[in-house]
Protein backbone atom coordinates (compact mmCIF):
# COMPACT_ATOMS: atom_id res chain seq x y z
CA UNK A 1 0.00 0.00 0.00
CA UNK A 2 1.68 3.15 -1.15
CA UNK A 3 1.38 6.46 0.60
CA UNK A 4 0.37 8.13 -2.63
CA UNK A 5 -2.85 6.18 -3.06
CA UNK A 6 -3.86 6.94 0.54
CA UNK A 7 -3.20 10.62 -0.12
CA UNK A 8 -5.21 10.44 -3.32
CA UNK A 9 -8.15 8.74 -1.61
CA UNK A 10 -8.05 11.30 1.20
CA UNK A 11 -8.08 14.04 -1.41
CA UNK A 12 -11.00 12.52 -3.32
CA UNK A 13 -12.89 12.11 -0.05
CA UNK A 14 -12.43 15.80 0.68
CA UNK A 15 -13.53 16.61 -2.86
CA UNK A 16 -16.70 14.61 -2.30
CA UNK A 17 -17.38 16.62 0.85
CA UNK A 18 -16.80 19.85 -1.04
CA UNK A 19 -19.24 18.76 -3.76
CA UNK A 20 -21.85 17.97 -1.11
CA UNK A 21 -21.52 21.50 0.22
CA UNK A 22 -21.69 22.89 -3.29
CA UNK A 23 -24.94 20.99 -3.79
CA UNK A 24 -26.44 22.48 -0.65
CA UNK A 25 -25.74 26.00 -1.82
CA UNK A 26 -26.64 25.50 -5.47
CA UNK A 27 -29.87 27.09 -6.64
CA UNK A 28 -29.96 25.98 -10.26
CA UNK A 29 -31.26 22.54 -11.11
CA UNK A 30 -28.96 22.16 -14.10
CA UNK A 31 -25.86 22.89 -12.01
CA UNK A 32 -27.10 20.41 -9.41
CA UNK A 33 -27.08 17.68 -12.05
CA UNK A 34 -23.58 18.68 -13.11
CA UNK A 35 -22.44 18.50 -9.49
CA UNK A 36 -24.02 15.08 -9.13
CA UNK A 37 -22.14 13.90 -12.23
CA UNK A 38 -18.91 15.21 -10.72
CA UNK A 39 -19.64 13.26 -7.55
CA UNK A 40 -20.04 10.17 -9.70
CA UNK A 41 -16.66 10.79 -11.35
CA UNK A 42 -15.06 11.17 -7.92
CA UNK A 43 -16.57 7.84 -6.86
CA UNK A 44 -15.30 6.11 -9.98
CA UNK A 45 -11.79 7.46 -9.38
CA UNK A 46 -11.87 6.36 -5.73
CA UNK A 47 -13.05 2.86 -6.60
CA UNK A 48 -10.41 2.49 -9.29
CA UNK A 49 -7.66 3.64 -6.92
CA UNK A 50 -8.82 1.29 -4.15
CA UNK A 51 -8.97 -1.54 -6.70
CA UNK A 52 -5.45 -0.77 -7.86
CA UNK A 53 -4.10 -0.39 -4.34
CA UNK A 54 -5.64 -3.55 -2.86
CA UNK A 55 -5.46 -5.65 -6.00
CA UNK A 56 -9.12 -6.64 -5.87
CA UNK A 57 -10.22 -7.34 -9.42
CA UNK A 58 -13.96 -7.10 -8.85
CA UNK A 59 -13.63 -3.47 -7.75
CA UNK A 60 -12.68 -2.54 -11.32
CA UNK A 61 -16.00 -3.98 -12.40
CA UNK A 62 -17.67 -1.96 -9.67
CA UNK A 63 -15.93 1.20 -10.92
CA UNK A 64 -17.12 0.49 -14.44
CA UNK A 65 -20.65 -0.05 -13.20
CA UNK A 66 -20.54 3.20 -11.24
CA UNK A 67 -19.28 5.02 -14.29
CA UNK A 68 -22.02 3.66 -16.53
CA UNK A 69 -24.75 4.36 -13.99
CA UNK A 70 -23.81 7.49 -12.08
CA UNK A 71 -21.81 9.36 -14.66
CA UNK A 72 -23.75 8.51 -17.81
CA UNK A 73 -27.13 6.89 -17.31
CA UNK A 74 -28.64 8.65 -14.31
CA UNK A 75 -27.50 12.18 -15.30
CA UNK A 76 -28.90 11.46 -18.77
CA UNK A 77 -32.20 10.40 -17.25
CA UNK A 78 -32.25 13.49 -15.05
CA UNK A 79 -31.53 15.72 -18.05
CA UNK A 80 -34.41 14.11 -19.90
CA UNK A 81 -36.73 14.53 -16.93
CA UNK A 82 -35.96 18.23 -16.49
CA UNK A 83 -36.31 18.77 -20.23
CA UNK A 84 -39.71 17.13 -20.34
CA UNK A 85 -40.87 18.81 -17.16
CA UNK A 86 -39.55 22.05 -18.60
CA UNK A 87 -37.69 23.01 -15.43
CA UNK A 88 -34.20 23.12 -16.96
CA UNK A 89 -33.60 26.74 -16.03
CA UNK A 90 -35.52 26.68 -12.79
CA UNK A 91 -33.99 28.59 -9.94
CA UNK A 92 -35.07 27.63 -6.48
CA UNK A 93 -35.42 30.33 -3.87
CA UNK A 94 -33.22 29.20 -1.04
CA UNK A 95 -33.18 31.35 2.01
CA UNK A 96 -30.11 32.02 4.02
CA UNK A 97 -27.38 29.90 2.55
CA UNK A 98 -24.77 31.06 5.12
CA UNK A 99 -26.93 29.62 7.91
CA UNK A 100 -27.28 26.35 6.00
CA UNK A 101 -23.52 26.24 5.62
CA UNK A 102 -22.93 26.76 9.32
CA UNK A 103 -25.41 23.98 10.14
CA UNK A 104 -23.47 21.94 7.59
CA UNK A 105 -20.21 22.58 9.44
CA UNK A 106 -21.85 21.41 12.69
CA UNK A 107 -23.02 18.24 10.92
CA UNK A 108 -19.49 17.63 9.65
CA UNK A 109 -18.06 18.01 13.15
CA UNK A 110 -20.66 15.57 14.53
CA UNK A 111 -19.93 13.07 11.77
CA UNK A 112 -16.16 13.30 12.24
CA UNK A 113 -16.53 12.88 15.98
CA UNK A 114 -18.79 9.84 15.56
CA UNK A 115 -16.50 8.21 13.05
CA UNK A 116 -13.31 8.64 15.04
CA UNK A 117 -13.72 5.63 17.42
CA UNK A 118 -14.91 3.42 14.56
CA UNK A 119 -12.00 4.43 12.38
CA UNK A 120 -9.57 3.44 15.14
CA UNK A 121 -10.83 -0.15 14.98
CA UNK A 122 -10.64 -0.30 11.22
CA UNK A 123 -7.60 -1.70 9.45
CA UNK A 124 -8.52 -0.77 5.89
CA UNK A 125 -6.46 1.59 3.80
CA UNK A 126 -8.11 4.96 4.27
CA UNK A 127 -9.64 5.12 7.71
CA UNK A 128 -10.14 8.86 7.77
CA UNK A 129 -12.64 8.64 4.96
CA UNK A 130 -15.40 7.07 7.06
CA UNK A 131 -16.09 10.35 8.79
CA UNK A 132 -16.25 12.17 5.49
CA UNK A 133 -18.63 9.61 4.02
CA UNK A 134 -20.88 9.94 7.07
CA UNK A 135 -20.76 13.73 6.73
CA UNK A 136 -21.77 13.43 3.07
CA UNK A 137 -24.75 11.30 4.01
CA UNK A 138 -25.86 13.79 6.68
CA UNK A 139 -25.40 16.73 4.32
CA UNK A 140 -27.45 15.04 1.62
CA UNK A 141 -30.18 14.38 4.17
CA UNK A 142 -30.12 18.05 5.09
CA UNK A 143 -30.36 18.97 1.43
CA UNK A 144 -33.44 16.77 1.06
CA UNK A 145 -35.01 18.46 4.08
CA UNK A 146 -34.33 22.02 2.96
CA UNK A 147 -35.46 21.68 -0.65
CA UNK A 148 -39.08 22.08 -1.61
CA UNK A 149 -38.90 21.10 -5.27
CA UNK A 150 -39.05 17.49 -6.35
CA UNK A 151 -36.02 17.25 -8.65
CA UNK A 152 -33.47 18.61 -6.12
CA UNK A 153 -34.88 16.21 -3.54
CA UNK A 154 -34.29 13.29 -5.86
CA UNK A 155 -30.74 14.52 -6.49
CA UNK A 156 -30.29 14.76 -2.71
CA UNK A 157 -31.40 11.15 -2.40
CA UNK A 158 -28.95 10.07 -5.09
CA UNK A 159 -26.07 11.93 -3.51
CA UNK A 160 -26.94 10.27 -0.19
CA UNK A 161 -26.49 6.93 -1.91
CA UNK A 162 -23.16 8.21 -3.26
CA UNK A 163 -22.02 8.88 0.29
CA UNK A 164 -22.98 5.35 1.36
CA UNK A 165 -21.24 3.84 -1.62
CA UNK A 166 -18.13 5.84 -0.85
CA UNK A 167 -18.12 4.61 2.75
CA UNK A 168 -18.42 1.04 1.50
CA UNK A 169 -15.59 1.35 -1.02
CA UNK A 170 -13.07 3.44 0.83
CA UNK A 171 -13.37 2.16 4.38
CA UNK A 172 -14.22 -1.52 3.88
CA UNK A 173 -12.48 -2.07 0.53
CA UNK A 174 -15.70 -2.78 -1.31
CA UNK A 175 -18.83 -4.83 -0.76
CA UNK A 176 -19.44 -8.25 -2.33
CA UNK A 177 -20.36 -8.00 -5.99
CA UNK A 178 -23.91 -9.27 -5.47
CA UNK A 179 -24.71 -6.52 -2.99
CA UNK A 180 -23.23 -3.90 -5.26
CA UNK A 181 -25.23 -5.04 -8.26
CA UNK A 182 -28.38 -5.08 -6.16
CA UNK A 183 -27.83 -1.53 -4.91
CA UNK A 184 -26.99 -0.27 -8.39
CA UNK A 185 -30.22 -1.69 -9.78
CA UNK A 186 -32.18 -0.33 -6.82
CA UNK A 187 -30.89 3.18 -7.47
CA UNK A 188 -31.66 2.94 -11.17
CA UNK A 189 -35.20 1.70 -10.54
CA UNK A 190 -35.56 4.35 -7.84
CA UNK A 191 -34.75 7.12 -10.30
CA UNK A 192 -37.19 5.73 -12.84
CA UNK A 193 -40.01 5.50 -10.29
CA UNK A 194 -39.28 8.93 -8.85
CA UNK A 195 -39.29 10.31 -12.39
CA UNK A 196 -42.77 8.89 -12.92
CA UNK A 197 -43.79 10.35 -9.56
CA UNK A 198 -42.61 13.78 -10.63
CA UNK A 199 -44.81 13.70 -13.69
CA UNK A 200 -47.77 12.69 -11.56
CA UNK A 201 -47.08 15.40 -9.00
CA UNK A 202 -46.97 17.97 -11.73
CA UNK A 203 -50.17 16.71 -13.30
CA UNK A 204 -51.97 16.89 -9.98
CA UNK A 205 -50.71 20.24 -8.73
CA UNK A 206 -49.30 21.87 -11.86
CA UNK A 207 -46.08 22.46 -9.99
CA UNK A 208 -43.22 20.44 -8.61
CA UNK A 209 -43.34 22.09 -5.22
CA UNK A 210 -43.54 19.36 -2.61
CA UNK A 211 -45.32 21.68 -0.19
CA UNK A 212 -48.51 21.07 -2.18
CA UNK A 213 -48.46 17.53 -0.88
CA UNK A 214 -48.86 18.72 2.69
CA UNK A 215 -52.54 19.47 2.27
CA UNK A 216 -54.68 16.41 2.68
CA UNK A 217 -57.86 17.64 1.04
CA UNK A 218 -58.75 20.26 -1.46
CA UNK A 219 -60.31 23.39 -0.18
CA UNK B 1 21.34 40.39 12.25
CA UNK B 2 23.83 40.16 9.46
CA UNK B 3 24.39 42.48 6.53
CA UNK B 4 22.97 39.81 4.23
CA UNK B 5 19.63 39.64 6.03
CA UNK B 6 19.45 43.44 6.21
CA UNK B 7 20.05 43.72 2.50
CA UNK B 8 17.48 40.98 1.86
CA UNK B 9 14.94 42.92 3.91
CA UNK B 10 15.77 46.15 2.09
CA UNK B 11 15.51 44.44 -1.28
CA UNK B 12 12.19 42.84 -0.24
CA UNK B 13 10.64 46.25 0.46
CA UNK B 14 12.10 47.97 -2.60
CA UNK B 15 11.03 45.16 -4.91
CA UNK B 16 7.53 45.25 -3.42
CA UNK B 17 7.25 49.02 -3.87
CA UNK B 18 8.55 48.89 -7.43
CA UNK B 19 6.91 45.71 -8.67
CA UNK B 20 3.44 46.24 -7.17
CA UNK B 21 2.21 48.72 -9.84
CA UNK B 22 3.71 46.46 -12.50
CA UNK B 23 1.65 43.54 -11.18
CA UNK B 24 -1.50 45.68 -11.32
CA UNK B 25 -0.60 46.70 -14.87
CA UNK B 26 -0.01 43.08 -15.85
CA UNK B 27 -3.41 42.01 -14.47
CA UNK B 28 -5.15 44.92 -16.18
CA UNK B 29 -3.44 44.16 -19.46
CA UNK B 30 -4.55 40.54 -19.42
CA UNK B 31 -8.03 41.52 -18.37
CA UNK B 32 -8.30 43.82 -21.37
CA UNK B 33 -6.91 41.19 -23.73
CA UNK B 34 -9.25 38.49 -22.48
CA UNK B 35 -12.20 40.83 -22.86
CA UNK B 36 -11.27 41.73 -26.45
CA UNK B 37 -10.35 45.30 -25.60
CA UNK B 38 -7.10 46.88 -26.70
CA UNK B 39 -4.80 46.48 -23.74
CA UNK B 40 -3.19 49.41 -21.89
CA UNK B 41 0.57 49.43 -21.58
CA UNK B 42 2.20 47.50 -18.76
CA UNK B 43 3.58 50.78 -17.44
CA UNK B 44 0.18 52.46 -17.25
CA UNK B 45 -0.02 52.30 -13.41
CA UNK B 46 3.37 54.05 -13.17
CA UNK B 47 2.14 56.77 -15.53
CA UNK B 48 -0.99 57.14 -13.44
CA UNK B 49 1.09 57.50 -10.28
CA UNK B 50 3.39 60.00 -12.01
CA UNK B 51 0.43 62.03 -13.21
CA UNK B 52 -1.29 62.04 -9.82
CA UNK B 53 1.86 62.97 -7.90
CA UNK B 54 2.22 66.08 -10.08
CA UNK B 55 -1.38 67.17 -9.69
CA UNK B 56 -2.68 69.49 -7.06
CA UNK B 57 -4.47 67.78 -4.20
CA UNK B 58 -7.91 69.22 -3.65
CA UNK B 59 -9.29 68.94 -0.14
CA UNK B 60 -12.86 69.35 1.00
CA UNK B 61 -13.52 72.36 3.17
CA UNK B 62 -14.32 70.33 6.30
CA UNK B 63 -11.61 67.73 5.90
CA UNK B 64 -9.94 66.90 9.20
CA UNK B 65 -6.27 65.90 9.60
CA UNK B 66 -7.50 62.29 9.62
CA UNK B 67 -8.54 62.67 5.99
CA UNK B 68 -5.12 63.94 5.03
CA UNK B 69 -3.25 61.38 7.13
CA UNK B 70 -5.15 58.27 6.09
CA UNK B 71 -3.37 57.73 2.73
CA UNK B 72 0.02 57.78 4.46
CA UNK B 73 -1.15 55.35 7.14
CA UNK B 74 -2.61 53.07 4.48
CA UNK B 75 0.59 53.07 2.45
CA UNK B 76 2.60 52.48 5.63
CA UNK B 77 0.45 49.48 6.59
CA UNK B 78 0.72 47.92 3.17
CA UNK B 79 4.48 48.49 2.94
CA UNK B 80 4.98 46.89 6.34
CA UNK B 81 2.78 43.98 5.26
CA UNK B 82 4.93 43.52 2.15
CA UNK B 83 8.04 43.69 4.32
CA UNK B 84 6.80 40.85 6.53
CA UNK B 85 5.70 38.54 3.73
CA UNK B 86 8.68 36.43 2.62
CA UNK B 87 8.64 36.92 -1.13
CA UNK B 88 12.37 36.75 -1.80
CA UNK B 89 14.04 35.53 1.35
CA UNK B 90 12.94 33.96 4.63
CA UNK B 91 15.77 35.63 6.49
CA UNK B 92 13.97 38.88 7.22
CA UNK B 93 14.84 40.96 10.30
CA UNK B 94 11.34 42.48 10.37
CA UNK B 95 9.54 39.15 10.17
CA UNK B 96 9.52 38.41 13.94
CA UNK B 97 7.66 41.70 14.41
CA UNK B 98 4.41 40.17 13.20
CA UNK B 99 3.14 36.68 12.54
CA UNK B 100 0.27 35.78 10.24
CA UNK B 101 -2.37 36.91 12.74
CA UNK B 102 -0.78 40.31 13.21
CA UNK B 103 -0.57 40.58 9.45
CA UNK B 104 -4.35 40.24 9.22
CA UNK B 105 -4.55 42.94 11.87
CA UNK B 106 -2.30 45.15 9.78
CA UNK B 107 -4.68 44.89 6.82
CA UNK B 108 -7.55 45.64 9.18
CA UNK B 109 -5.78 48.76 10.46
CA UNK B 110 -5.39 50.09 6.93
CA UNK B 111 -9.02 49.37 6.19
CA UNK B 112 -10.16 51.06 9.39
CA UNK B 113 -8.36 54.29 8.61
CA UNK B 114 -9.41 54.53 5.00
CA UNK B 115 -13.03 53.86 5.99
CA UNK B 116 -12.91 56.52 8.72
CA UNK B 117 -11.40 58.96 6.25
CA UNK B 118 -14.15 58.20 3.74
CA UNK B 119 -16.78 58.99 6.39
CA UNK B 120 -14.88 62.06 7.55
CA UNK B 121 -15.94 64.22 4.62
CA UNK B 122 -19.58 63.41 5.13
CA UNK B 123 -20.58 62.76 1.54
CA UNK B 124 -23.08 60.01 0.87
CA UNK B 125 -20.75 58.00 -1.36
CA UNK B 126 -17.91 57.95 1.12
CA UNK B 127 -20.19 56.64 3.87
CA UNK B 128 -21.70 54.07 1.54
CA UNK B 129 -18.28 52.87 0.46
CA UNK B 130 -17.04 52.73 4.04
CA UNK B 131 -19.99 50.64 5.16
CA UNK B 132 -19.63 48.23 2.29
CA UNK B 133 -15.90 47.97 2.84
CA UNK B 134 -16.46 47.10 6.49
CA UNK B 135 -19.13 44.54 5.51
CA UNK B 136 -16.71 42.80 3.18
CA UNK B 137 -13.82 43.17 5.61
CA UNK B 138 -15.45 41.71 8.68
CA UNK B 139 -16.57 38.67 6.71
CA UNK B 140 -13.25 38.19 4.93
CA UNK B 141 -11.09 38.41 8.05
CA UNK B 142 -12.27 35.24 9.84
CA UNK B 143 -12.00 33.32 6.58
CA UNK B 144 -8.45 34.58 6.06
CA UNK B 145 -7.53 33.68 9.65
CA UNK B 146 -8.93 30.17 9.19
CA UNK B 147 -6.87 29.76 6.01
CA UNK B 148 -3.75 30.84 7.86
CA UNK B 149 -4.56 28.53 10.78
CA UNK B 150 -5.03 25.46 8.63
CA UNK B 151 -1.68 25.97 6.95
CA UNK B 152 -0.07 26.80 10.30
CA UNK B 153 -1.31 23.47 11.68
CA UNK B 154 0.74 21.66 9.09
CA UNK B 155 3.83 23.82 9.43
CA UNK B 156 3.53 24.07 13.21
CA UNK B 157 3.98 27.83 13.35
CA UNK B 158 2.05 30.99 12.60
CA UNK B 159 5.13 32.87 11.46
CA UNK B 160 5.08 33.17 7.68
CA UNK B 161 8.83 32.75 7.31
CA UNK B 162 8.79 29.50 9.32
CA UNK B 163 5.81 28.24 7.30
CA UNK B 164 7.67 28.86 4.05
CA UNK B 165 10.83 27.15 5.33
CA UNK B 166 9.03 24.06 6.63
CA UNK B 167 6.74 23.62 3.62
CA UNK B 168 9.56 24.17 1.13
CA UNK B 169 11.70 21.58 2.94
CA UNK B 170 8.97 18.95 2.80
CA UNK B 171 8.68 19.14 -0.97
CA UNK B 172 5.44 18.71 -2.92
CA UNK B 173 2.79 16.55 -1.25
CA UNK B 174 -0.97 16.31 -1.50
CA UNK B 175 -2.39 17.99 1.55
CA UNK B 176 -6.15 18.00 1.28
CA UNK B 177 -6.51 20.74 3.85
CA UNK B 178 -4.05 22.96 1.99
CA UNK B 179 -6.10 22.59 -1.18
CA UNK B 180 -9.24 23.66 0.63
CA UNK B 181 -7.33 26.53 2.18
CA UNK B 182 -6.07 27.48 -1.28
CA UNK B 183 -9.55 27.78 -2.72
CA UNK B 184 -10.73 29.70 0.33
CA UNK B 185 -7.74 32.02 0.10
CA UNK B 186 -8.50 32.76 -3.54
CA UNK B 187 -12.04 33.78 -2.63
CA UNK B 188 -10.84 35.98 0.23
CA UNK B 189 -8.14 37.57 -1.92
CA UNK B 190 -10.69 38.42 -4.60
CA UNK B 191 -12.94 40.06 -2.04
CA UNK B 192 -10.18 41.91 -0.21
CA UNK B 193 -8.57 43.32 -3.31
CA UNK B 194 -11.82 44.67 -4.74
CA UNK B 195 -11.78 42.21 -7.60
CA UNK B 196 -14.66 41.23 -9.83
CA UNK B 197 -17.08 38.90 -8.10
CA UNK B 198 -17.24 41.33 -5.20
CA UNK B 199 -16.20 44.71 -6.55
CA UNK B 200 -15.06 46.00 -9.91
CA UNK B 201 -11.84 48.02 -9.75
CA UNK B 202 -12.66 49.70 -13.08
CA UNK B 203 -16.19 50.80 -12.32
CA UNK B 204 -17.61 54.16 -11.43
CA UNK B 205 -21.16 52.95 -11.32
CA UNK B 206 -22.64 54.28 -8.10
CA UNK B 207 -24.69 51.26 -7.17
CA UNK B 208 -21.94 48.71 -7.35
CA UNK B 209 -18.70 50.37 -6.36
CA UNK B 210 -17.05 49.72 -3.02
CA UNK B 211 -13.40 50.64 -3.22
CA UNK B 212 -13.98 53.45 -5.71
CA UNK B 213 -16.68 54.96 -3.50
CA UNK B 214 -14.26 54.98 -0.58
CA UNK B 215 -11.66 57.04 -2.37
CA UNK B 216 -13.98 59.24 -4.40
CA UNK B 217 -13.03 62.40 -2.52
CA UNK B 218 -9.30 61.93 -2.86
CA UNK B 219 -7.23 63.59 -5.55
CA UNK B 220 -3.64 64.40 -6.44
CA UNK B 221 -0.88 62.91 -4.34
CA UNK B 222 -3.31 61.47 -1.80
CA UNK B 223 -5.01 59.46 -4.53
CA UNK B 224 -1.63 58.40 -5.86
CA UNK B 225 -0.69 57.05 -2.43
CA UNK B 226 -3.97 55.17 -2.18
CA UNK B 227 -3.61 53.67 -5.65
CA UNK B 228 -0.08 52.64 -4.79
CA UNK B 229 -1.29 51.13 -1.53
CA UNK B 230 -3.98 49.19 -3.42
CA UNK B 231 -1.29 47.78 -5.73
CA UNK B 232 0.83 46.91 -2.70
CA UNK B 233 -2.11 45.15 -1.11
CA UNK B 234 -2.54 43.01 -4.20
CA UNK B 235 1.19 42.32 -4.13
CA UNK B 236 1.09 41.42 -0.44
CA UNK B 237 -1.85 39.07 -0.96
CA UNK B 238 -0.09 37.44 -3.90
CA UNK B 239 2.97 37.11 -1.69
CA UNK B 240 0.96 35.45 1.09
CA UNK B 241 -0.66 33.10 -1.41
CA UNK B 242 2.69 32.12 -2.88
CA UNK B 243 4.21 31.72 0.59
CA UNK B 244 1.43 29.42 1.78
CA UNK B 245 0.79 27.35 -1.32
CA UNK B 246 3.87 27.59 -3.55
CA UNK B 247 6.77 28.19 -1.17
CA UNK B 248 9.47 26.73 -3.41
CA UNK B 249 12.23 28.90 -4.76
CA UNK B 250 12.43 31.37 -1.88
CA UNK B 251 15.94 31.95 -0.61
CA UNK B 252 16.58 30.85 2.97
CA UNK B 253 19.32 33.32 3.66
CA UNK B 254 22.40 31.31 2.75
CA UNK B 255 24.04 33.95 0.60
CA UNK B 256 23.18 37.34 -0.90
CA UNK B 257 23.16 35.73 -4.35
CA UNK B 258 20.36 33.37 -3.40
CA UNK B 259 18.11 36.41 -3.16
CA UNK B 260 19.02 37.38 -6.70
CA UNK B 261 18.20 33.85 -7.79
CA UNK B 262 14.83 34.05 -6.03
CA UNK B 263 13.84 37.21 -7.92
CA UNK B 264 13.21 35.64 -11.37
CA UNK B 265 11.32 32.80 -9.68
CA UNK B 266 9.14 35.34 -7.88
CA UNK B 267 8.48 37.28 -11.08
CA UNK B 268 7.54 34.09 -12.90
CA UNK B 269 5.16 33.03 -10.10
CA UNK B 270 3.59 36.49 -9.98
CA UNK B 271 3.18 36.55 -13.76
CA UNK B 272 1.33 33.23 -13.71
CA UNK B 273 -0.71 34.27 -10.69
CA UNK B 274 -1.64 37.60 -12.25
CA UNK B 275 -2.71 35.90 -15.46
CA UNK B 276 -4.90 33.45 -13.52
CA UNK B 277 -6.43 36.35 -11.61
CA UNK B 278 -7.34 38.04 -14.89
CA UNK B 279 -8.89 34.79 -16.15
CA UNK B 280 -10.88 34.40 -12.93
CA UNK B 281 -12.12 37.96 -13.19
CA UNK B 282 -13.11 37.52 -16.81
CA UNK B 283 -15.09 34.33 -16.36
CA UNK B 284 -17.03 35.39 -13.28
CA UNK B 285 -19.87 37.83 -13.03
CA UNK B 286 -20.20 40.59 -10.48
CA UNK B 287 -22.20 39.54 -7.44
CA UNK B 288 -24.97 41.59 -5.96
CA UNK B 289 -23.76 43.19 -2.75
CA UNK B 290 -26.11 41.05 -0.67
CA UNK B 291 -24.67 37.91 -2.19
CA UNK B 292 -21.22 38.84 -0.92
CA UNK B 293 -21.84 37.38 2.58
CA UNK B 294 -22.69 34.10 0.87
CA UNK B 295 -19.50 34.25 -1.16
CA UNK B 296 -17.39 34.88 1.91
CA UNK B 297 -19.31 32.35 4.01
CA UNK B 298 -18.27 29.81 1.39
CA UNK B 299 -14.65 30.84 1.84
CA UNK B 300 -14.97 30.53 5.62
CA UNK B 301 -16.64 27.14 5.26
CA UNK B 302 -13.94 25.80 2.96
CA UNK B 303 -11.20 26.93 5.32
CA UNK B 304 -12.96 25.39 8.35
CA UNK B 305 -13.52 22.11 6.50
CA UNK B 306 -9.87 22.12 5.52
CA UNK B 307 -8.93 22.38 9.18
CA UNK B 308 -11.38 19.65 10.22
CA UNK B 309 -10.18 17.31 7.48
CA UNK B 310 -6.63 17.98 8.57
CA UNK B 311 -7.51 16.95 12.12
CA UNK B 312 -9.40 13.86 10.96
CA UNK B 313 -6.81 12.55 8.59
CA UNK B 314 -4.09 13.34 11.07
CA UNK B 315 -1.29 14.49 8.83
Amino acid sequence: MSGLSIQLIDFLAALLLMLSFAMISQRRILSLIHLFTLQGITLVATTAIVAHATGQEHLYLSAGLTFALKVILIPLLLHRIIDRLNVRWDVETLINIPTLMIIGIVLVIVAFDLALPIAKLSTSIARGTLGIALACVLLSLMMMITRSKAVPQVIGFLSLENGLFFAATASTNGMPMVVELGIALDVLVGVLILGVFMFHIREQFESLDIRHLERLKED
Amino acid sequence: MSAASLSAQFLDIVIALLLAPLLTGWVNQWRARLQNRSAPSLLQPYRLLHKLFHKESVLAEHASPLFRGAPYILLGCMTLACAIVPTLSTDLPLAPAADAIALVGLFALGRLFISLAAMDIGTAFGTLGARREMLVGFLAEPALLMVLFSVSQIAGSTSLTTIVERLADQGPAIYTSVMFAGVAFTLVALAENARIPVDNPATHLELTMIHEALILEYSGRHLALIEWAASLKLFAYSGIGLALFFPWGVSEGQSPFAVLYALPVLILKLAIGGFLLAVLETISAKLRIFRVPEFLATAFLLAVIGMLVNNLQGH
